[in-house]
């Protein structure tokens, strides 16, 4: 029989303090506390005293949330064990407070057959640290050219949902079509990397005025939103769903906004480094902020925390991308795009959405817990904190602060932008169906 | 003066005018039978080029051999494609070496400032020209060129006309000619000037004969033929007829207007030839006062506080 655990005093959501018992695997009982109770007597604990033999996990102050879920993470392996494993990302991932992520499709076999999704999904398994679900690959080989074969990776082990291309974009408007179409027989989705390629040629950075000054080739905001016009479109025509990666504009918000107007079945997300990162950090050339889509204006920044709030973008997702360092260690334009991002991610989201009054902490479960969730179709990941639901739970001091220095990080990698920056809150404990994949902010 | 050279906004107009003068001094080294000063005696220059450049290498080379630094030129060839020694590796080398000075010339934007603020070296970094960024020293010496026909550059008006989009040369004299004083108007179809060039205090225009009897100077751009692939224009003919200076629009000028160009010129496409040979082309000039231009921006780069030629050996009484 496994541990039984009983977490005192934690703010399920943020709200009144309760006790949760977690036992085989579930929410067992949930028991109010009271916040005059429990800061007149500590040894009093209804649930914890009653349960013989259970561990207690001390939550005073912290927040509990469901376990959150990344729609959009870079493992690497296969191919680039260099930059990460899916030992080492899924144990960064607990450590950011997620039990479920979906391992991108760009690896090296490109996830694009049954085989590699479903080993991929077995090394999830065997380390353990949280639920992988593999992204398919649209097409073969991220080529864009024809259809990969979608319904042998849905009907795999893995039981692949979402389907993308990323880091690449699924560019010719009928094999578009036909993605969108064809996964509605599994009731899978594909996830666009909307991004224009002839718009985008050799694009380093957000094109603007600095650009220009950089002597950076841009990138047009429009590459993008192109992208996600059309695409919005086509799935509103054939009756499809879309997700839309890592939105990074003012103006794929107001698409997004419009689309949702008219009741289509489209869902975004919005990375934590186009949250609170922009573009004017290019000029110091250094490649730790250069990403695909590349960071934006301040507009840009307030539009997407907007589009968060209002829920106009429905998740958080990190597109978490390892590196190792002689790839960020050189010319601007010689490095490779993208940034960490699992470690970081609530920090950044409490940062930019809480504590800017924009979102509360029922609604950050609802953008990288229960949406992603729903967006992946996982049953057991984004349900409510309740009685006789799985136990995925993470607990979270907000009141801690750190100054990130990106060697303390579990990733293989070291590429994150943070580095130097104070950021709030602390993932303290992680429980994947009831096992404590973290405890007291370390590896459990 | 900063330690480095790496964008022509990075100077003050102290730091230029101070650049212009030392660079005054020594040019009339120039006309001397022996062109040599021991300003740099045992200091060590090194010219890395990841671009090719003849004349731009030449230039400081010849530039550092006149004021006697030893000079080592190293060709790195090899595109962010092709994986050679990274510019870290390259960089920690020359610092083994006991580099002074690094004249670096790359494609990459930016390359020039990652060497100076990467932490792998303590040499001074001279910008030879980065990717579409920037190219200072070829600013001063278009700036020196100016001044010595023109005078002071307060008012002063340049036509910049051509490829604006992907010239550094562009760049670093908007940058220069703003600080010093001058009003430099870009000239380009508007698919070769850069998104957010309104932001750069100067003026835009598509139209080279509305700006042409204006100027008292007039650069020209080169226009690579193979821009036109990429639709930035239709072809050669069209980009001649509409932006090109020929023996017309050069006499719509007034009369002290200079022409210039950075080289390496295509006549017949931005440039007719009986423009370019013209009183008014100050071209081959503008090669001369690189070196001396170069020895100043060395010269002062590696320490040199006094006037130049105050530290000639020899005791003739010509330092200021």
């Amino acid at each position: 029989m496994s541990t039984t655990y009983v977490v005192t005093g934690a703010r399920i959501l943020g709200g009144e303090p309760a006790d949760l018992v977690i036992e085989d695997g579930v929410i067992a009982e949930i028991i109010s506390t009271g916040s005059i109770h429990r800061s007149t007597s500590s040894t009093t604990r209804g649930a914890g005293a009653s349960r013989a033999g259970a561990e207690v996990v001390d939550a005073d102050g912290l927040v509990a949330l469901p376990g959150l879920v990344d729609l959009h993470t870079h493992l690497r392996e296969p191919g680039r064990e260099d930059a990460e494993t899916v030992e080492t990302g899924t144990r960064a991932a607990a450590l950011g407070g997620f039990t479920a992520v979906h391992a991108m499709a760009n690896t090296d076999p490109v996830a694009d057959t049954a085989g590699v999704v479903e080993q991929v999904w077995r090394l999830g398994r065997e380390a353990g640290n949280c639920d992988v679900f593999p992204v398919g690959a649209v097409t073969v080989g991220l080529a864009g050219e024809r259809l990969a074969e979608l319904g042998a990776m849905a009907d795999s082990a893995a039981r692949v949902r979402v389907f993308s291309d990323d880091g690449k974009c699924v560019s010719d408007a009928v094999l578009m079509r036909r993605a969108l179409e064809y996964v509605k027989a599994f009731d899978g989705v594909i996830a666009q990397h909307a991004q224009e390629p002839r718009l985008t040629e050799d694009a380093q950075m957000n094109e603007g005025e600095l650009s220009g000054r950089l002597g950076l080739r841009g990138w047009p905001a429009v590459a993008e939103e192109a992208v996600i016009a059309r695409d919005c479109l086509l799935a509103a025509h054939v009756g499809s769903r879309l997700h839309v990666c890592h939105v990074s504009t003012a103006g794929s918000v107001e698409i997004l906004r419009w689309a949702k107007a008219k009741g289509w079945n489209v869902t975004a997300e919005v990375c934590p480094h186009h949250l609170l990162l922009t573009d004017d950090l290019a000029a110091t050339y250094d490649p730790i902020y250069k990403v695909n889509p590349p960071l934006r204006s301040a507009a840009d920044v307030q539009a997407l925390r907007e589009g968060l709030a209002d829920g106009t973008i429905d998740a958080v997702a990190t597109d978490h991308a390892p590196h190792p360092h002689e790839d960020k260690d050189c010319e601007w334009q010689a490095a490779a795009f993208g940034m960490l991002g699992l470690e970081t991610a609530l920090s950044v989201v409490q940062q930019t959405m809480v504590d800017a009054g924009l979102l509360d902490w029922a609604g950050v479960a609802e953008r990288m817990s229960v949406k992603p969730a729903r967006i992946g179709r996982l049953a057991d990941h984004g349900r409510p904190l309740a009685e006789g639901e799985p136990a995925n739970v993470v607990l979270y001091d907000p009141s801690y602060s750190r100054v990130v220095d990106g060697t303390e990080l579990a990733s293989l990698s070291r590429n994150t932008p943070y580095v130097g920056r104070e950021l709030p809150g602390r993932v303290v404990a992680t429980f994947l169906r009831g096992t404590p994949t973290v405890l007291d902010g370390k590896q459990a | 003066m900063k330690r480095h050279l790496l964008s022509a906004g990075d100077l003050t107009r102290a730091d230029a005018e101070l650049v212009l003068q030392t660079a005054e001094e020594l040019r009339s080294l120039a006309d001397r039978p022996i062109k040599k000063l021991p300003a740099l005696r045992g200091r060590t220059v090194v010219n890395l080029f990841f671009e090719d450049s003849t004349r731009t290498r030449i230039s400081f080379e010849a530039a550092a051999k006149r004021l006697s630094a030893d000079v080592i030129n190293f060709s790195a060839k090899g595109s962010s494609l092709s994986k050679g020694e990274s510019l870290k590796d390259t960089s920690l080398t020359l610092e083994a070496m006991g580099a002074d000075a690094v004249v670096v010339r790359h494609w990459a934007s930016g390359a020039p400032h990652l060497l100076a603020n990467a932490g792998w070296s303590r040499s001074s970094v001279v910008n030879a020209g980065d990717g579409t960024h920037e190219h200072p020293t070829q600013a001063l010496l278009d700036a020196f060129t100016m001044w010595r026909h023109l005078g002071s550059l307060d008012g002063r008006r340049v036509a910049i006309v051509g490829d604006v989009l992907h010239s550094r040369v562009a760049r670093s004299n908007a940058l220069l000619l703003k600080t010093l004083g001058a009003e430099v108007t870009l000239v380009a179809p508007p698919t070769l000037l850069p998104v957010g060039v309104e932001g750069w205090d100067v003026e835009t225009s598509y139209d080279i004969d509305a700006v042409l009897p204006k100027a008292d100077v007039v650069m020209m751009l080169r226009v690579q033929r193979e821009r036109m692939n990429a639709a930035y224009f239709p072809t050669v003919r069209e980009y001649s007829r509409r932006y090109g200076l020929d023996g017309r629009r050069m006499d719509t000028l007034q009369d002290h207007t200079i022409v210039m160009h950075p080289g390496p010129m295509i006549r017949g496409m931005e440039i007719t030839a009986d423009v370019a040979d013209s009183h008014r082309s100050v071209i081959v000039e503008q090669v001369t006062n690189g070196v001396a231009v170069r020895m100043a921006v060395l010269y002062l780069l590696l320490g040199g506080s006094e006037p130049a030629l105050s530290l000639e050996a020899s005791g003739e009484e010509e330092g200021r």
